[in-house]
């Protein structure tokens, strides 16, 4: 029930509905939850609703922190 | 750039788990509160990964699994009402009730409709006029803001005929409930990620605050997984006790307030029985009364029907974690997933489907 699936945002209306990517698969979700969304953004979507944006950033710096524990391990 | 699936990153946190582990001289048990970080821990093999002082413990963190037999059967009546179309989620469908499932009562003729969002239920009753539609609200903090939504929605664009029948539920009391049950003794919790994405991270500070136990917030994917399990083994060598975020790409510390505020509007902290642990207070979302013209239970008279849980299934001791699917009788006899008895073998958070699907096991005849 608690499952969120990333997606991109390609379009706002005003009416707070959004048409978004799911990696191919496009469909119409609302921002209620969710108003600071902006177009190119990757927001999680549950139940037909954007619950959260995905921080890109924070992302790669997971990513990277992660990639250089390994490479450290590994000297 | 690797990615939160990359093997060789899995592989190294698997190694600093390893390592940390070797100097603790005893079993660490760790939950993982959802049910949907047990399908993913089960369906990468991270469960049979781990090192041998490392357990996971399924947690009740399955709102379908959770959800009181008395409440399915009254909303399986529901659906026999003239008049009415329910609308729930898929995963409700095959549910037992007492005598039926919903999907059973489908096929008797009641009108039960499958709706991927609780909009599509509003936009559903507004096309009907003439029909009542209730929506079966299931689900934690991640679902309720959206059906909140959806009953602001039905008031904004003035449709009369919905409603929702709430069974959704607040999580922290659940954990609460498991901690001081002390049936299980804990060494961290892994803590649920989307729930988290509306609830923050703040809202788990109890745990180490109260309980004295860590708690790390995580993702879905297997490294995700894995730094939340590596962040609290590192908190258990160390000896302390706080609450981390694994899941920063997702989770900020005070969530999502709009959401939240959303939730808050439209519902109120009530006494909810929950299947495995009865009633626990303040721990299910009950529709305020200035939304009464949505509620389901207000507008509706609930037949009060003898319910009984299925015979001999155990998904109440699997929720708390007191006992392993495998470890019940009619696991993976009489209970399958095409066959299932109980909750924990339907839902796609499930510790019994979870197990039935993933792991090896071995039916003894």
């Amino acid at each position: 029930m608690c499952l969120a699936v990333p997606a991109k945002i390609l379009a706002i209306t005003p009416d707070q509905l959004a048409t978004v990517d799911f990696g191919g698969v496009q469909r119409v979700i609302s921002v209620q939850l969710l108003p600071e969304a902006r177009v190119g953004d990757y927001v999680l979507i549950h139940t037909g609703f954007a619950i959260g944006v995905i921080d890109e950033t924070e992302a790669q710096e997971t990513l990277t922190m992660l990639a250089e524990m390994d490479r450290l391990a590994k000297d | 750039m690797p990615s939160f699936r990359d093997p060789a990153l899995a592989r190294s946190l698997l190694a600093a788990i390893a390592e940390m582990a070797a100097h603790i001289d005893r079993v660490i048990t760790f939950m993982e509160f959802c049910g949907g970080h047990t399908h993913a821990i089960m369906q990468s093999g991270i469960r049979q990964a781990l090192p041998a002082n490392v357990r996971l413990l399924s947690g009740p963190g399955c709102p379908v699994c959770v959800t009181n037999q008395q409440e399915i059967d009254q909303a399986i009546a529901l659906a026999g009402l003239p008049g009415v179309t329910l609308t729930t989620f898929g995963d409700m469908m095959r549910v037992p009730g007492t005598t039926e499932t919903l999907q059973q009562a489908a096929a008797r003729g009641a009108d039960v409709r499958v709706v991927y969002s609780p909009l599509d239920a509003v936009t559903l009753a507004e096309h009907h006029p003439e029909r009542e539609v209730v929506f079966l609200g299931v689900g934690f903090e991640t679902t309720a803001p959206g059906v909140a939504a959806a009953m602001q929605t039905a008031r904004a664009r003035g449709v009369p005929n919905f409603s929702v029948f709430s069974m959704h539920k607040y999580t922290p009391p659940a954990m609460r409930a498991i901690l001081d049950a002390g049936e299980v003794r804990l060494d961290g919790v892994i803590g649920p990620g989307h729930v988290s994405t509306i609830i923050g991270l703040r809202a788990w500070e109890f745990l180490p605050r109260e309980y004295g136990i860590p708690v790390v917030v995580a993702g879905f994917e297997p490294v995700d997984i894995l730094l939340a399990m590596k962040m609290l083994v590192a908190q258990v060598v160390a000896g302390e006790a706080w609450a981390a975020n694994g899941y920063r790409r997702s989770v900020r510390p005070q969530g999502n307030p709009v959401a939240l505020g959303m939730m808050a509007k439209v519902f109120e902290p009530v006494d909810a029985p929950w299947r495995g642990f009865g009633e626990l207070p303040a721990s299910g979302m009950g529709v305020r009364a200035a939304w009464r013209e949505f509620d389901a239970r207000a507008r509706f008279i609930l037949p009060d029907v003898p319910s009984r849980e299925p015979p001999g299934c155990r998904c109440g001791e699997v929720l708390r974690g007191i006992m392993e699917p495998p470890a019940c009788p009619l696991f993976g006899r009489a209970c399958t997933p095409a066959r299932p008895l109980g909750p924990c073998m339907i839902s796609d958070e499930g510790a019994c489907a979870a197990h039935y699907l993933y792991s090896e096991w071995v039916v003894v005849s």
